[in-house]
This record gives structure tokens, sequence and C-alpha cells, in this order.
């Protein structure tokens, strides 16, 4: 029996050759890939070689040193941003050329049709993205004798892949779930924005200089990539790209699905309430095993990051601590209602930020915003045992008391956003993508209901009367 | 027991390249296609006929193993179409509504591209291409890009590709739609040739000129359900009645009336003519051709007035209308 590669490979080659073919007959295709593989490396070079002039000038040599690589990443950077166009226009412009039918009947497998579309999509904008590289190192060799260390190329040459493989997949998935090619750009967005913000964040790990971080970036990619590339596979649907006419809103539909994940099964508020702790919430043990681990790791790695980052000492000393607790509180808005109804609303708000941003970023934003909070105790915690400070005693006065609500709320509520996110990968047989995220847009919403907010509000009220009180007993000495 | 009195008997039981059995198709609450029961054996050609939105596509996309159908079943080649989707890709050809041609590329490129999704040889398509393009007159534009075709070259193309691995089962919808009347006709003379012993052919139609020219058989659809089954006599017989007759007479007819059997129901009139439908015209004709000679009265001509498909469709669907 063949192996599965070897079997979908043929016919995946079929489908991507004939794409790629396609690609190099297209000058709106040619023309920006050609643009952005010789000219722009070449304007590249010369503002690279003109920053490094000037930085040296006023001895600042690091600028320079930093912008290189940076300039690198970017070169590749552009090319690959092609490969977006492609493959939002792969199933979405086939449907809309008409062209989609005959390929549908034909003996392609689910997986040779969308992965070729994949590897049609990739292949043009990478190899234009490894030539404008080699562009500006040609450039730079000639200009400033300078070249990359072999680590480095291999990062920038992975990365610029990892970075086209994710717009791809994500891009794929929009496009079989829109039915033109409008459609499929105007939710381009949920690919460009995470997609600038990447680039952002790498470019302050360049400029930091800390490459090593690059490859996690890579591994993250990379992940988050075979992720889309098998749920946009589980969502792969012949019917459904041929039958669906036209994106309508049907808010009535919309609706029901929501209530259908709000109400469950349930015929009274009891029932209701009963239903969402005996059954929904043990349904979602594989998210809360998750959260929970990842709760304990961001405390952990903020624990151990005190020893990198070390805070001044004289910020624990404890009569300073003390005199706080006892003389500021009312200060800081503590002990008052006021206090009470600010921690509720920031709670909230954070809960808010973290639901919408996990809700499209499969749960992973939302999760790392909730392990924050944590991972920032952590490494106060750490802090002060660096600074000889008993941390039990402190983590027991000043986040036990209303932590005991509030961390397993987080917890709770990050499951419901990771379930959320997840939606799409696990769909039931026969449910449509949108059909099945408003069920777990209405599952979110009941434990949000039922049980995070409600821990929320008593944790707060925790958080602003008890947990003070305590504080002082314990460490001021009162 | 003859032979053909023997094979009806036990057609009915053996596999057909095309069988659907109670095949529905519902997209939300709309019932595209309800109910519909179909048999096509070997050798023959059955068209489906009905109005736009009849869901004749959405039965060709069910046998095609795009769309699964919502209740019933479908064996094509011998493979549910459910459950044996690629199976039956492998041993269908189906001409789509709308051509869907790659216009970048050119003819031989665009046969070679599917012959090796088929996993054809490349000398084998190319030699298979050649003879297709020769067939359907593309020989001569084969420099072309596919984008200067006009309407009716990318739909013989199209015909071309769906022929090209020389399937158990042809699947056409509307394959002359965008055709000139020349063209038009050389598409039909070549699916009356690939007529074969074991080849099936389902063409999806609103032309019922077509559908007269080339089926054995025709199965009328209207709202997603088959209203009406047969050859086109059997039709005719079903839904006009009995044959009508024409008699015309040298002279006025006036007195000569009285001459004619009873029973047969006289239609139509004028002054040396006369119109009448008798269920048993090999019996009532030769008596009346008798009677008018023995009372002298002169006949010109005694034939059956030919009834066509459109009267049959139109009575069809006027009945349809009015249950």
């Amino acid at each position: 029996m063949k192996l599965g590669l070897t079997r979908e490979l043929p016919g995946t080659w079929i489908v991507a050759r004939r794409e790629i073919r396609d690609q190099l007959r297209d000058w709106r295709i040619l023309a920006p890939i050609i643009i952005l593989t010789l000219f722009f490396p070449l304007l590249m070079n010369i503002t690279a070689s003109a920053a490094v002039n000037f930085v040296e000038e006023y001895g600042a040599t690091i600028i320079g040193d930093r912008l290189i690589p940076f300039l690198l990443m970017v070169v590749g950077f552009f090319p690959i941003s092609i490969s977006l166009v492609i493959a939002l226009e792969s199933f979405a412009g086939e449907r809309e050329r008409l062209s989609l039918e005959p390929l549908l009947a034909t003996p392609l497998t689910d997986t040779q049709l969308y992965f070729g579309k994949i590897f049609a999509s990739l292949i043009a904008p990478i190899g234009a993205a490894y030539l404008g590289i080699i562009v500006y190192l040609v450039g730079l060799l000639w200009r400033l004798g300078w070249t990359p260390t072999p680590q480095l190329l291999a990062q920038v040459l992975v990365l610029t892949a990892a970075q086209a493989l994710l717009m791809v997949t994500a891009a794929v998935v929009i496009s079989t779930q829109t039915t033109s090619v409008r459609g499929a750009n105007l939710l381009a967005s949920f690919v460009i924005i995470p997609a600038s913000q990447l680039i952002i964040i790498e470019s302050l790990i360049m400029f930091w200089g800390r490459y090593n971080v690059l490859w996690w970036i890579v591994a993250a990619l990379l992940l988050v990539s075979v992720v889309l590339g098998r749920m946009g596979l589980h969502l792969f649907n012949r019917e459904e790209l041929l039958g669906r006419e036209f994106d309508k809103v049907d808010l009535k539909w919309g609706a029901e699905r929501f209530w259908e994940g709000f109400r469950g099964q349930a015929r009274s508020p009891l029932t209701w309430y009963r239903e969402t702790i005996a059954q929904t919430l043990p349904g979602m043990r594989g998210p809360l095993i998750i959260m929970t681990l990842a709760t304990a790791a961001a405390y952990i790695i903020g624990f151990q990051s005190a020893s990198t980052f070390t805070l001044p000492e004289q910020l624990f000393d404890q009569e300073r601590i003390a005199s706080v607790l006892t003389n500021e509180l009312s200060n800081f808005g503590f002990l008052s209602a006021n206090g009470w109804a600010w921690i509720i609303f920031n709670n909230l708000r954070a809960l808010a930020i973290a639901s919408v941003l996990g809700a499209f970023s499969l749960g992973i934003v939302a999760m790392l915003l909730l392990m924050a909070p944590v991972g920032i105790v952590g490494y106060l915690a750490g802090n002060f045992a660096l600074a000889g400070v008993d941390t039990f005693r402190l983590v027991t006065a000043l986040v036990l008391p209303h932590g005991l609500l509030e961390i397993p709320a987080a917890i709770i509520a990050g499951a419901a956003i990771l379930q959320l996110g997840l939606a799409a990968l696990s769909l039931p047989k026969g449910s449509s993508l949108g059909a099945s995220w408003l069920v777990a847009l209405g599952k979110w919403a009941r434990l949000m209901l039922a049980l995070v907010i409600p821990l929320l509000v008593v944790a707060a009220a925790l958080e602003v009367f008890v947990t003070p009180r305590v504080a002082v007993a314990l460490l001021a000495g009162s | 027991m003859s032979g053909d009195a023997l094979a009806a008997i036990i057609l009915p039981y053996m596999p057909a390249p095309i069988e659907t059995h109670n095949l529905t198709k519902q997209f939300g609450d709309l019932v595209a296609v309800d109910d519909v029961s179909l048999r096509v054996e070997g050798g023959e050609i059955l068209a489906l006929l009905g109005p736009n939105g009849a869901g004749k596509t959405t039965t060709i996309r069910m046998l095609a193993s795009i769309l699964r159908p919502t209740q019933g079943w479908a064996r094509v080649a011998g493979f549910d179409t459910a459950v044996d989707a690629a199976e039956v890709r492998h041993r269908i050809g189906l001409l789509t509504e709308h051509h869907g041609l790659y216009t970048r590329m050119k003819s031989q490129e665009y046969l070679a591209f599917f012959g090796a999704i088929y996993g054809l040889d490349p000398l084998h398509t190319a030699q298979r291409a050649d003879e297709l393009l020769d067939r359907f007159g593309l020989s001569d534009v084969t420099n072309q890009r596919l984008g200067q075709y006009s309407k009716g070259m990318r739909q013989k193309l199209a015909m071309a590709r769906a022929l090209l691995h020389d399937p158990e089962v042809l699947l056409l919808d509307e394959p002359t739609s965008s055709m000139d009347p020349e063209s038009a006709r050389m598409v039909r003379e070549s699916i009356l040739g690939l007529r074969s012993g074991n080849r099936a052919i389902v063409v999806c139609t609103h032309n019922l000129h077509e559908a007269e020219v080339l089926a054995d058989r025709i199965a009328i659809i209207r709202q997603g359900s088959i209203v009406a089954q047969g050859t086109v006599s059997q039709l005719v017989q079903d839904y006009l009645g009995s044959p009508i007759m024409e008699l015309k007479v040298a002279g006025r007819l006036d007195g000569a009336v009285g001459l004619l059997p009873q029973g047969i129901h006289i239609r139509e009139r004028g002054d040396d003519w006369i119109r009448f439908q008798t269920p048993d015209p090999e019996q009532v004709n030769p008596q009346i051709i008798e009677s008018m000679a023995a009372a002298g009265v002169r006949i010109i001509t005694l034939s059956e007035v030919k009834r066509s498909l459109e009267e049959v469709y139109l009575s069809v669907m006027e009945r349809e209308a009015g249950e």
C-alpha cells in the first residue's frame, strides 16, 4: 500500500503546475514579482548603505548592524505578500470563472485539490523572495563587503517560507468559504492584520538582536500553518463550494444557531444552570487542562525571568511595603465600592479584548493575554524571593483571597475562548463553519454569563475588601 | 419466449450504468430534486428535459458525485455516487453547463492537463486530443489561447474534455446551448456517434428538438420531480391520447362524414378534410377507405398527423401546473 503522501503528491503537483504556469502568463502577477524581486532589493541596498554610512559617522554602528539583517527580512517579505493575493483567488476565482465544476468532477482527491492550490500559491512568490534576497546580498557584498552568518541566512530563508505558508494556508481557507474574489479580499484583513503584527514583532526582535527567538517564531508559524491546513482540508467541501450561490446575512438563522449553543437542552433557567455545570463544563476538559497548564507555565516563566531581569532590591523593602499597605490603600481605590466597580470593569474589558482576539487567532492570543497577569505575579514573586522575602506568605497575602475565584474564572474564560477559536477545527459532520462558530459563540456566552462573570464580580469584591486586610495582617504585621 | 420479451423481464434486475432510486436533494427549505428514480441502460441516451430551475443540473451533479443526495441513492457505472465518489468520477465524462476553460491555455495543453488528472499516458493523451480536436473542427485553432475562442468553440473543447478518457457514462448538461446551428448539429451527430454497447448518456436540455433528435428515452422534469418518462411515441400516446388521422378527399366532404365508423372522435374538420382520433387505426382506416370508395368519395390522403414532443411537453406542463 502506498504511503498517503506518495499517493497524493502526483495529483497535487498536476494542480499546482497548471496554476503556476497560469501565474507566469499573467502580467498582473508577473509585474509586481519582477519589481519586488529586482528593483526593491536594489533600493533596499542603497538604503542600507546610506543608513550604515550615516550612523557610522555618529559612532552608532550597532544601528547599521541591526538594520542590514532587518532589511534582509523585509526584502524577503515583500514578494511573498503576493502569495496572499494568489491564495485568496485560488478557489473563489475558479468558482467565479466557472472552471471549478469540471475540476470537482475529476478523480482528484480533496487533498490533491486543496494542497495543489496551496503549493501553487507558494512556489512562485517564495522563488521570487529568494531571488530578491540573493540580489540584496550580492549588492551588500559589493557595496559594503557584508555577508550574513549561515545561521542568519537560514533563519531568514526559513522565516520567509514560514510566513508565506501561514498567509497562504489562512487565505486558502478564506477562499473556500467565500463565493467571490471580492468577498475573499474583504476577509483578507483577517490575514493582513496578524501578518503585519507579526512583522512588527519580528522587527523588534531583529533590532533587539535576539536572533534565536526567530526559531521559536518559525516553529509557531509552522504549527499554526499545519493547524490552518488541517482546518482548511476539514472544511473543504465540494458541495459547499458549488452549492453556495451568494454570501448572505441571515440574522434569524444566526440567532437560532447562537441560541442552540447558549440554551442547550435546558427548559428553565435552573436546568440551564445545572446543564452548564454538569455538561458544558465537563465537555471542555481539553481546553481547561490546556489553560491550567498555560497558567502554571506563565507563573513559572515569570518567576524564572526574575533572575534575568531583576528589579532593584529597595523596591522590596518590607517597611515601605507595610507603610503603603497600612496608610495608602484607600488612595489606590481599595476598600471602596468605586474600587470594586473599577476592578470589575477592568477585568471585563480584558475579557472582552481576549475574546475578540482569541476568536480570530485560534484562541492563542486570548491564552497569552490571560497568561500575562499570572506571569507578572510570578515575576514579582521571583523578585521578592531574590530579595529574601517569603514568597509563599506574599502570594497568600496579595493574591490568594481573590485569586481563589479569579484564577478559576480566568481558566474557564480562557478555555471557553480557546474552544470558540478552535470551533472551525472540529466541525460536526454536515455543519458549516458559520453554524459551528455561532454554536460555539453561544456556549462561550453561556459560560461567561453562568460562571465567569459571577466569579469575577465576587473575586473583585474580595480583592477590594478582603485581600487588602489579609495583606495588612500578614505583611504589615498588624 | 422471444429474446426481446426475455430481455424486458431480465433487464430491470440487471445493473445498469446509471440507476437512481428516490434520489432527493434539498438545499435548506428548497427541494431541488424530489424522489427521482431513473435507469439508463448501456447504449441508451436519456434526455432530461425541463425548464430552467427544474433540477436537471442538480441531478447531473449528484450523478457526477459532486453533490451528495439528501435521500435515496444513485449508482453510476456500478458504484454508489455517495460512497465511491472517486470511482464514479473516474468513469464519467461531465460536460458542465458552463464550459469553464482556463483561458490562458491552448487546447492541447488543456486536454493534457485533464489527461494527467485521469492518469492517461501523455502520448496517448496527445493522440486522443488530436483525434477529438479534429472531430470537433478545432484542429486549426490549436495555436490560439482558449480566451480567443468563440463560445461555440469553447463548448466543443469542453465536450472534447468530457470525452478525453473515453468514459463509460457521459453526462452532458446543455451540450449545444451556446452553439450556432451548424456546430450544434455537428455536436449532436457526435453524441449520436458516441452511443455504444456499454456507454450510457444523459443529456440535460430544454431544447425539445435536441431531445427528440438525440434521445432514446425522455424524462420530463418539473420542480425537481420526473413527471413523465418514456420514448417519444410512448409519451405521445400517454399524454396526447390515441393517434390522430387526417382524411382528405376530392371535392366536398359533407355527406361522407356519415360514412365514418362509430366510435371515432372527430376533432376538427374543413370543407374537404377531417381529423379524427381513434385508438385502433389499423382496424378503422381500411373500413373508412372501403366505405368511402363504395360511396364514390375519392380519397386523396389518409394519414396520421405527426405530433411533436413540444405538444407532449406543453401538455405535461399544463397538466402539472393544473394540479
